[in-house]
């Protein structure tokens, strides 16, 4: 019921006049809601914070792929995947991933010649040959990136009884509760970072135990976001440990941003022309709508008495 | 109030057709000259928009089907195939799968405006009932294909929701076993979800066939509640008027959905649901879709499981006596004070029920979620009945042609249904 309420014609043709009116507001319209929605997305984060007990709201960071324009920033999720194939990759997998998807648009802007130098740096298994025997051979652009594990039985011996979880959908896979009234807000305001957020936050949220807390088993360490704090993960990155070539700064905090913004394109690689095509939907339907509506108010003013009285 | 088809064929060959079969005459007398009461308003429009989003659920379920592979080792990878491989796939998936919340979210608009409206009364009865059918059924199909990716969501929903038939006497674990095709959910039980999830909007399709047979037999109810009396004075032809405002009123509903589907795809689910299926491993908190969340609320008050699934059940069916428990012979709450603000109670007893599913099943929740449940049947039972008696209600308007002109109205009414130039055409 948006229209008869915020478009509201007095005349009865229809004429260029209104229909710019009608886009103009439109515009004034989506642009103030995007305005407000970034100012509160961003004010949003001081009131989250929760009590002593609680596992504490991650902090909202800024994402270039928020918001109806958004869409990753190439240069952070080439930084991204060479956190992941310098530090992450020796325990996650990348399962839903292929080399192929480096070189697509919207993504990480590789072209075929490094994707394809990517992926010859990488084994996998292939077989049976004509001797039936499997054989290794290196990886083309058709394969997915290989496991980090033979298996799940695998990584927990080598992690502790832990397994570390796939990379490919744990943007998506990731979130924390916002409550009354923000999950509202967060319809108009467009939030689908949770994921991201909650990943940074969490690589830069180990800290000393507070005074007399203890891990439930031994190897486990204290993070300040983790669910219940103690996580199996060592404090996987230090500042300085991955070299970055572009003058960003090497701190944990832009590594974590780095690294969420890389596992956010995995997820959801056709990220950016969701949005694009979005905003071409919905000017479509804008117009269209006012136009029909236009139509409307023609056709109904037939109906009315006082027409003919 | 059934439009006779004022359909008059021209050409030779359109005589020759509608003499053997008449279906260009029916849709004429369905879709073009049915009159319409003039005084409806943007709540109307919902019929129309469900009929859109089923007619879109199926289309993109059905390209989606063609994608997806129905086997328990396979299924969430496929659904992933789906995204990231299949062109266009990723709004295929995000289309259906947001595509059910707007489905429901215009069914409950739906439903409370035949409710606050009266609209479920003599002559309606068969057509509210089969409304009710449709919901259950919508129900059904939806809490089928959330199993279908098959994530930790969807398994363990399904888990949770199939072993409320262990609640029968006797026979309930046999039930479940039979239920599951096996002896927890797995490979079979996916695969039986997924036949009948293709199966079962066709049958909501047929369903929707005899809703709409049945409207068009005893013709719209409308704000007043008051019946057509002059087709003339009170009613318009179906084309252009109603056509054209439930054609906006879609638009409208299209931009709502298109911006969960664009900016927000992942809102209305859950995560945990992008974590492939895994029976050793159990979610914190295991929440249905939220339109489920009101009755999930009522069947986690009840102490007793059994109790529980009946209350449940005993939610929705209180809906099929509706119309006979409803003892006021004035339907539209406009004139009915005392309903109106029981109306609003009901409304928000069934946010705060499903504010109350989505919390975990601890104090003071579970308090709250009994005291919402006990006004849930409170109201149909007790409320309704007795409003209907004690109630005065204010004058109604002589016609619908009189609540849209004052009391002098009707005189010189253009564009009446049964004589009106739109529809000689």
């Amino acid at each position: 019921m948006i229209g008869p309420m915020t478009l509201r014609f007095e005349g009865k043709t229809m004429s260029l006049r209104s229909l710019r009116a009608v886009a103009a507001a439109a515009v004034i319209g989506l642009g103030a809601l995007a305005g407000a929605s970034g100012a509160l997305a961003a004010g949003g984060e001081g009131a989250q914070e929760g009590g002593a007990h609680h596992t504490p709201q991650p902090p909202m960071q800024k994402w270039t792929f928020w918001g109806p324009f958004g869409k990753f920033d190439q240069a952070q999720l080439q930084r991204g995947f060479k956190i992941y194939k310098e530090v992450c990759s020796s325990c996650h997998s990348l399962s839903l991933v292929s080399f192929r998807n480096l070189m697509e648009p919207g993504g990480l802007g590789f072209n075929e010649g490094q994707a394809r130098a990517i992926a010859s740096e990488y084994e996998v298994q292939d077989g049976p040959n004509d001797e039936g025997e499997m054989f290794t051979r290196k990886a083309r652009l058709s394969d997915a990136f290989p496991k980090a594990f033979p298996n799940e039985q695998a990584a927990r011996a080598a992690n502790g009884g832990a397994y570390p979880p796939d990379f490919s959908l744990l943007a998506k896979a990731r979130t924390y509760e916002r409550g009354f009234p923000w999950f509202l807000w967060d319809i108009v305001a467009q939030y689908q970072e949770q994921g991201p957020d909650y990943i940074h936050a969490l690589l830069t949220g180990y800290e000393e135990p507070p005074a007399g807390a203890k891990p439930a088993a031994a190897n486990l360490h204290y993070n300040k976001y983790f669910p219940n704090h103690w996580i199996a993960m060592a404090k996987p990155i230090q500042d300085g440990q991955v070299e970055y070539t572009d003058g960003t700064p090497t701190t944990v905090d832009q590594y974590g941003k780095d690294a969420a913004a890389f596992m956010m394109w995995a997820a959801e690689p056709h990220l950016a022309v969701r949005k694009q095509t979005g905003f071409v939907v919905m000017i479509w339907l804008l117009v269209f709508g006012s136009l029909v509506y236009l139509v409307k108010k023609r056709i109904w003013a037939g109906a009315k008495p006082k027409a003919i009285a | 109030m059934q439009g006779h088809s004022t359909y008059q064929p021209k050409s030779g060959l359109a005589k020759w057709f509608e003499s053997r079969l008449p279906i260009v005459g029916l849709v004429h007398s369905s879709a073009i000259a049915y009159p319409v009461p003039r005084n409806l308003n943007y709540f109307w429009t919902f019929g129309g928009i469900l009929m859109f989003m089923l007619v879109a659920q199926i289309l993109t379920g059905v390209v989606l089907a063609m994608h997806y592979t129905p086997e328990a080792t396979k299924a969430f990878a496929s659904v992933e195939k789906i995204m990231r491989d299949v062109n266009y796939g990723w709004l295929l998936r995000y289309l259906h799968a947001n595509g059910a919340s707007m489905f429901f979210i215009a069914v409950y608009i739906h439903m409370f405006r035949g409710m606050y409206y009266g609209s479920y009364k003599a002559p309606r009865e068969i057509l509210w009932i089969l409304g009710v059918l449709i919901f259950l059924l919508m129900m059904a199909t939806a809490f089928m294909g959330y199993v279908l990716p098959w994530g930790q969501m969807s398994f363990w929903g399904a888990t949770v929701i199939t072993n409320l038939f262990s609640a029968i006497p006797g026979v309930g674990q046999a039930v479940v076993t039979w239920l599951w095709g096996g002896f927890s959910v797995d490979n079979p039980t996916l695969n039986r979800f997924f036949a009948l999830h293709y199966l079962l909007p066709f049958m909501i399709a047929g369903v929707v066939a005899l809703h709409i047979w049945a409207l068009h037999h005893v013709g719209q109810n409308n704000p007043t509640g008051v019946e057509v009396k002059d087709f003339r004075k009170d009613t318009l032809p179906f084309t252009p008027y109603a056509t054209i405002k439930d054609g906006f009123a879609m638009i409208c509903f299209i931009a709502f959905f298109a911006w969960f589907v664009f900016y927000i795809p992942n809102y209305l689910g859950h995560a945990d649901n992008y974590i492939e299926a895994n029976p050793l491993v159990t979610p914190s908190h295991i929440v249905p879709e939220w339109y489920f969340l009101p009755f999930y609320a009522i069947l986690r008050a009840i102490p007793s499981k059994l109790g529980g699934v009946l209350m449940m059940f005993g939610a929705i069916a209180v809906l099929f006596i509706l119309p006979w428990l409803d003892t006021s012979k004035v339907r539209s709450a406009k004139y009915r004070p005392m309903f109106k603000i029981f109306f609003w109670i009901f409304v928000a007893d069934a946010v705060i029920l499903g504010w109350l599913g989505s919390k975990p099943a601890e104090e003071p929740y579970i308090t709250y979620a009994r005291i919402a449940t006990a006004w849930y049947f409170i109201h149909f039972l007790i409320v309704i009945p007795v409003l209907g008696r004690i109630e005065k209600t204010k004058p109604l308007p002589a016609s619908i042609a009189e609540s849209v002109l004052g009391p002098s109205g009707g005189h010189g009414f253009p564009g009446g249904a049964a004589a009106s130039p739109e529809t000689k055409g």
